[in-house]
């Protein structure tokens, strides 16, 4: 409930200012502060994404950006002498989505069942517990491209740490290329990523946990009920609207993700994920035509799985403004 | 012992060792990297999971190369710009949301969550196209300009939050003495905000100095860009033979002001990063 004036109880019964002069030079005002925040965002967001569209309706290349000409959907699709062309038909762009959507989704489920796990550990009271919070905050805090070359070099296929230790425990007997090979590649990238973000999700599951009513679970305890069953009747339902908070933030920036699997594999298919091929079209192959319509298709699904969420949780996720 | 103490021992046993492999987990990689740092080159690719040698020959190497020394400079100036900016607009901006009712307040909500959403790349040939009229390409005033983009919708996000909760007698004092809403945001909020714009300008400075795409898209000389490109494009003769100890050490200067930052803050960044989702 946000605390307006016009409400507030000094002013209830007399209501000396509702559409008044007061009233008029705060709603005046109001509009003068939001201005310059909505210019900038005109310009760098607002403008730019209407561009992208056009231009992905143009062949343009880097250096004719002015110049172009329309060229309708041919970016997209085309059929031309008996034979289709366009994004859509393009193999590496289709493999480049199902590595997005395999990436986010394998990766979020693992984050939040770890996260989770952290969180209720973190939650327990015992000795050195800021201490232990701290620490499992740094990887959070880590640039993505520090972390992406740390874990690059332990999984050095020759001199790595990784392939050293699973040699010496004899879990394997050859050492595996991480980043190189087709099987492994997307696993170490997600491996990376859910390391980097496990901080995020464990957080906002703690602060969830920690506005949790104590007295449910003293009434559990009384009547005997197994840890394990009052975690997923009670703790589970109770913090499920903040967990679904963490996923839609993780997962709308694990479909943009860009600079991890950009460090790891560079332009390697079998990780390249819609930003890697969108941005591979735009600055390396300068084609800012293609490039951009693979950009507007990662916008639109990006769009479209955000309206599907807040249709399906709009009642979680509170904009809390005209309430 | 009866079978209840050995239960309860155990379960002691089990949760201590869950720490454990959790602390090991978080801070393992930071720590290699930092052992890693401190070899020379010739001990390097012996695999060691412990210090051997205290040698700084790393830290020298790519503290005296010009370039790596300007990308800090750079990353600070730009970082700094950023939180200065996204700050001084957001103030002002979540005072308009988070105080005033008016039309079409959820709207302009709904643009600022809609815009933290979008994916970088989709506005990528079109910010290239601004930044170039602008003539700020290959210019760290091109990044300050294009990162506003992440760092402005959140910054609004969580002081609006914020805005809120302060108690309404302030203003409501404020506004009978006559004050202008502009004197009322200086005079009344501005001192009552300071905790929660050193969190967000906290976020904001941590999510500029990571900053990648953009960066890497918009510099093209060595002196323009900033510490993420600088790593990520350190490189050797070839693929295969990368510096891993300078990479190491260059990766270790740029991340242990952050590490510090945040074990300080520690508190406040908890508080900032749950009020932009949890309360988002």
């Amino acid at each position: 409930m946000p605390t307006t004036l016009s409400e507030s109880g000094a002013f209830r019964g007399t209501r000396p200012y509702r559409g008044t002069q007061v009233r008029r030079q705060r709603v005046r005002a109001a509009w003068t502060f939001l201005a310059p925040m909505l210019i900038v965002l005109a310009l760098v967001a607002g403008w730019p994404l209407l561009r992208t569209f056009y231009f992905s309706l143009t062949d343009s290349t880097l250096s004719t950006l002015g110049t172009a000409s329309f060229i309708g959907l041919e970016n997209y699709l085309v059929y031309d002498n008996g034979q289709w062309y366009g994004l859509l038909t393009d193999p590496l762009w289709w493999q480049s989505v199902w590595n997005t959507l395999f990436f986010a989704s394998v990766s979020v489920s693992l984050e939040l069942v770890f996260g989770v796990i952290v969180a209720l550990v973190l939650d327990a009271e015992f000795k050195g517990r800021i201490l232990v919070r701290a620490a499992v905050l740094i990887p959070w805090a880590i640039p993505t491209i520090v972390s992406a070359k740390m874990w690059t070099w332990m999984l050095n296929d020759q001199f790595g740490i990784i392939n050293e230790l699973l040699m010496t425990l004899s879990i394997i007997d050859s050492p595996i290329p991480w980043t190189a090979s087709a099987t492994f590649s997307m696993w170490a990238v997600i491996m990376v990523d859910v390391w980097k973000t496990i901080p995020f999700v464990a957080l906002l599951a703690l602060a969830a946990l920690q506005m949790l009513p104590k007295d449910c679970y003293e009434a559990a305890e009384v009547d005997g009920i197994h840890p394990v069953k009052v975690f997923f009747r009670v703790t589970l339902p109770l913090i499920t609207p903040a967990l679904m908070v963490a996923v839609i933030f993780r997962l709308l920036d694990a479909l943009r993700v860009f600079d991890v699997i950009y460090v790891l594999t560079s332009n390697a298919s079998n990780t390249m994920t819609m930003s890697i091929y969108a941005r591979q079209q735009l600055v390396e192959f300068q084609d800012v035509g293609y490039g951009s319509a693979a950009s507007t298709l990662l916008f639109l699904i990006i769009a479209l799985a955000t309206i599907a969420y807040l249709y399906v949780g709009r009642n979680q996720l509170q904009l809390g403004g005209d309430t | 012992m009866n079978s209840r103490q050995v239960n309860a021992l155990l379960k002691r046993t089990g949760f201590w060792l869950l720490i454990t492999v959790i602390l090991i987990y978080a801070l393992f990689p930071f720590y290699y990297a930092v052992i890693t740092s401190l070899k020379p080159s010739s001990e390097l690719f012996r695999v060691d999971f412990w210090l051997t040698s205290l040698d700084f020959s790393n830290y020298a190497q790519i503290l005296t190369e010009r370039s790596f020394v300007r990308a800090i400079a750079n990353s600070i100036l730009v970082s700094v710009s950023v939180v200065f900016i996204a700050l001084l607009l957001g103030i002002t901006a979540s005072y308009a949301l988070g105080r005033v009712r008016f039309r079409g307040r959820s709207t302009v909500l709904l643009v600022i969550l809609g815009v933290s959403m979008f994916p970088q790349v989709a506005v990528l040939s079109g910010l290239f196209e601004v930044i170039r009229a602008l003539n700020l390409y290959n210019n760290p005033a091109g990044l300050i300009l294009s990162y506003t983009i992440f760092t402005l919708p959140f910054t609004v996000w969580v002081l609006t939050t914020f805005m809120r909760q302060l108690p309404m007698e302030l203003e409501e004092a404020a506004i009978m003495d006559g004050a202008t809403p502009w004197v009322t945001i200086t005079r009344v909020f501005l001192p009552l905000m300071w905790p929660a714009m050193a969190t967000t300008g906290l976020l904001a400075f941590i999510a500029a100095w990571n900053e990648f795409l953009f960066a890497l898209t918009f510099t093209l000389s060595d002196s323009q860009r900033t510490v993420p490109v600088a790593i990520a494009l350190i490189s050797g003769g070839s693929q295969h033979e990368l510096p891993w100890g300078p990479i190491m050490a260059a990766s270790v200067t740029v991340t242990v002001p952050l590490v510090v930052l945040v074990m300080i803050f520690q508190k406040r960044i908890v508080s900032g990063l749950t009020a932009g989702a949890v309360k988002g």
